[in-house]
């Protein structure tokens, strides 16, 4: 040691030095991953974003004020509004009980952080722990130390990671990243080592994961298809059954745990592969001990037989309990995965998502820069050396890469595998051209029991080809510049695209300085102050979930979809005339109505926009009164100005957006920007609601529906008596209505 | 085949009665006991329903869950298979299966309500 220590600058660093250094490295890029998600909150402020973080946030306020067992078992009546929603038992709760716990330790510590923020800056911390998940992954992989490190910076920066991550985004994923990558260490760890110990911890860790993420499917479905490369390729060992059936046994028990999960993992089609090699690892493991104990011809018909037999009835009893009905087929979520067009043509709902387009090139080089082009290369490489754990890096960039070209949403889950291949490539290459060198002294007494960086190969033998200084500096310094270029890819992606909370709109003023555009807020705290504690608001679904955080009132509809029918009806009565509309909204206890409208400021995502998806998604509910094609105009046109069809000009959506529009201009120029079109000169005129409130720039319109009236006329005809129209002379000649009792 | 299968079979008890430690022996019949507990249960579930589907569940993945772990004790106990596992000794075995029984019968205890 002493030796080391007096080479410390010249000779190569001592292990307590390189450790001390890793120890700095990851911190450096746990703040680099912590620091790089903070734009939007030091921009604008500490709040949460999007649209489904308002309902985490406002469970986790639930939990926080009310403790865990009544958040277990909190029935929520201020969604859906007539049904309800059983929250409890249809939630993950993994988010919001690893934020209530992080309040009540800071609360212990005295430390008393308002619940918000530890909402907000959830998903950075949790970003620095993924970082170094990934690094104890990687180096699982590969002897190289600078691996590892790599890998981590990677993680900590890459955008398609960063995009679901930044403070703000009180998601699922914010932590179930973490879950995933940490999943997958312990389960290489486990696989590795074969000890009984780590695949526990990996089954704990994997019923964390399911706690947290509908996405916990992944690890599910990657972990046995795993087990069974492995086994197809006749790497069955001892260690593959010891850590896969700890797993599963644990594991699937942990998952039941989960209300919201129950039975799935023994009833759905998801699950099945999981317990289908669970099945057939106990099989392998009898042939692998009669084969130890008997002669070989007998036991290749002993083989033969056992396998075509089991493998025969396990798959005619998987296909009978699917076919009748024991074992639920592929959710239409998961089996859009594989017919891509199904989604579409069958469950309108689930296309309307914008994330789950499929995704364009542009996006991978977008999302992941240098790494989409490294992976290949990483994947190569780990081809090349084919230990059981690159078969797990293999498997899981194959499935990840075609998952993240079906949908754009998981590019998510691809993001840690193409960090870990990439880094395996990258350190590849630094290590040949920067560390193999032969004038490097083959200084073996005081790290002989270190990693293999910094040893002379065979390969750097010759003076000349790799190890020559030109090619060294040339590679290496492409290289840098590389990663130097990464960097501030990330940096200008994360600052531009992604570091925007859809709460607040921000443009520039001509002069270059900010200009906010709060008219969210502005309505939802309206609506929070001006009206009662129990009014119903009916909005389209995307709003639900913002409406129940920031506003605070029961809505019909919110972002977690379950009830198609209940969607179709708020669509039903966006897009019909008022004479249908208005029973529905009556029939509902519907107080206010809110709509985006977007056609003043050029705000592209309004109400108007996505009123086809509300058409379709009526439509597929009642075909007969509401029909796509009568919105359309004979030539196939979607059109809002004056050649637009009665439908449409008749539909309530239509009249809310445009209701007194028209007034904002001098008589005969109304234009809307989104659409780009001039308006009719005559505006639609409302009988059975009533403007309450418009914003200030007329993003948000929230119209109240009127009582019945009075006298017991219909609307219709107190609201042309109280224009002064004269009453229609044609109701006079009308037969005489006798009473009826 | 009729001869051969007896065969076989016969070769495969006698290599276990004279391969076989005395604990592994032990072990293997707790497998026995805890296969026919599997067994039992299963068949009581088929006959009479299966209501209380979770009380069920437990039970069954409680056994499976076992018999999973004592083999895996009983693979790395096993002399022969030392060569797979240098980092586990059989002291270190025996704790982690103490370990992991502890969770599946927490899990099951808290999933049969």
């Amino acid at each position: 040691m002493a030796v080391a220590q007096q080479n410390a600058l010249l000779g190569p660093p001592s292990q307590s030095s390189r450790t001390l250094l890793r120890v700095v490295i990851l911190l450096f890029i746990a703040g680099a991953a912590i620091a790089s998600r903070l734009f939007s909150v030091i921009r604008f402020e500490s709040i949460i974003h999007e649209f489904d973080p308002w309902f985490n946030f406002r469970a986790t306020k639930y939990l926080v004020a009310n403790g865990f067992y009544k958040f277990w078992d909190w029935f929520d009546d201020r969604t859906w509004h007539p049904l309800g929603r059983v929250t409890g038992g249809t939630l993950y709760p993994g988010l919001m009980v690893t934020s209530g716990v992080i309040y009540h330790i800071l609360q212990a510590l005295t430390i008393p952080i308002d619940i918000r923020n530890i909402c907000v800056l959830l998903a950075p911390a949790f970003s620095g722990l993924t970082a170094f998940a990934a690094y104890l992954l990687t180096n699982e992989m590969t002897t190289s130390p600078s691996a590892g490190l790599l890998a981590a910076a990677f993680m900590g920066i890459a955008p398609g990671y960063i995009s679901r991550s930044v403070a703000g985004s009180y998601d699922n994923e914010a932590i179930a990243i973490f879950l995933l990558v940490f999943t997958f260490y312990l389960w290489i760890k486990a696989l590795k080592l074969g000890s009984m110990l780590w695949g526990a911890l990996c089954a704990l860790f994997y019923g964390y994961m399911v706690a947290s993420w509908g996405g916990y499917a992944f690890i599910t479905c990657i972990l046995p298809l795993h087990a069974f490369v492995l086994i197809c390729m006749g790497r069955y060992s001892t260690r593959l059954y010891v850590s896969y059936t700890t797993w599963y046994a644990l594991g699937t028990l942990a998952s039941m745990q989960i209300p919201f999960v129950g039975f799935l993992p023994v009833k759905t089609s998801e699950h099945m592969p999981a317990l289908g090699i669970f099945g057939f690892l106990q099989l392998v493991g009898l042939i692998d001990y009669v084969r130890s104990a008997i002669s070989g011809r007998q036991f290749q018909a002993f083989l033969v037989t056992v396998l075509v037999a089991t493998f025969g009835i396990g798959l005619a009893g998987l296909v009978a309990l699917t076919s009748l009905g024991y074992i639920a087929p592929w959710g239409g979520r998961f089996y859009s995965l594989w017919d891509t067009g199904y989604a579409k043509v069958h469950i309108p709902i689930i296309a309307s998502v914008s994330e789950h387009q499929p995704t364009a090139w542009p996006a991978f080089f977008f999302d992941l820069n240098i790494l989409i082009w490294l992976l290949p290369a990483g994947v190569w490489l780990l081809y090349k050396e084919l230990r059981d754990e690159h078969v797990f890096v293999i498997t899981y960039a194959l499935c990840g890469s075609y998952f993240a070209g079906v949908m754009v949403r998981l590019m998510l889950t691809l993001t840690p595998i193409v960090c870990v291949a990439a880094a395996i490539a990258a350190s590849k290459l630094l290590d040949t051209y920067l560390v193999n060198s032969p004038s490097q002294p083959a200084t073996s007494t005081s790290e002989a029991g270190e990693k293999k960086a910094f040893k002379s190969t065979d390969k750097t033998e010759s003076p000349l080809g790799v190890s020559s200084m030109v090619s060294k500096l040339t590679i290496v310094g492409a290289m840098v510049v590389y990663l130097l270029m990464f960097v501030s890819h990330c940096t200008w992606v994360t600052s531009n695209a992604y570091s925007s909370p859809s709460v607040v709109l921000a443009s520039r003023m001509p002069d270059g300085s900010q200009h906010i555009i709060d008219d969210y807020r502005e309505a939802y705290q309206w609506l929070r102050q001006n009206t009662k504690e129990d009014a119903k608001i009916m909005s389209w679904w995307d709003y639900g979930y913002q409406i129940g955080g920031m506003a605070d009132r029961p809505t019909l509809v919110d972002n977690n979809t379950w009830n198609n029918t209940h969607i179709a009806t708020v669509g039903k009565a966006m897009s019909s005339r008022e004479e249908v509309s208005y029973p529905i909204m009556r029939q509902h206890e519907v107080d206010y109505v809110l709509i985006v409208f977007g056609g003043l400021l050029g705000y592209s995502g309004d109400d108007i926009n996505k009123f086809l998806w509300m058409v379709r998604i009526a439509e597929g509910i009642w075909p007969e009164e509401v029909k796509e094609r009568d919105f359309f105009t004979a030539r196939g046109e979607y059109r809002v100005d004056d050649g637009a069809t009665d439908t449409m000009k008749n539909s309530l959506m239509y009249k809310m957006s445009y209701h007194n529009y028209q007034s904002m201009f001098p008589p005969g120029k109304a234009a809307d920007r989104v659409r780009g079109v001039q308006l009719p000169s005559e505006g639609p005129v409302l009988n059975t609601i009533e403007e309450a409130y418009t914003t200030e720039n007329w993003i948000i319109r929230i119209y109240k529906v009127k009582d019945l009236d009075n006298v017991g006329r219909d609307h219709f005809s107190a609201a042309a008596f109280d224009r002064g129209q004269k009453k229609k002379a044609a109701k006079k000649r009308g037969p005489r209505v006798l009473r009826v009792d | 085949a009729q001869g051969g299968w007896a065969q076989v079979f016969q070769n495969l008890y006698d290599y276990y009665l004279a391969e076989t430690p005395q604990r592994t022996k032990l072990l293997d019949v707790f497998l026995l006991f805890l296969t026919l507990a599997g067994a039992l249960q299963f068949l009581y579930c088929i006959l009479a329903g299966n209501y209380p589907f979770n009380a069920f569940l437990s039970g069954f993945c409680g056994t499976v869950g076992q018999f999973v772990l004592t083999i895996s004790l009983r693979i790395q106990t096993t002399e022969a298979n030392k060569a797979d596992f240098p980092k586990v000794s059989p002291e270190r075995a025996f704790a982690d299966y103490v370990v992991c029984s502890l969770i599946l019968h927490f899990f099951c205890v808290n999933f049969i309500n």
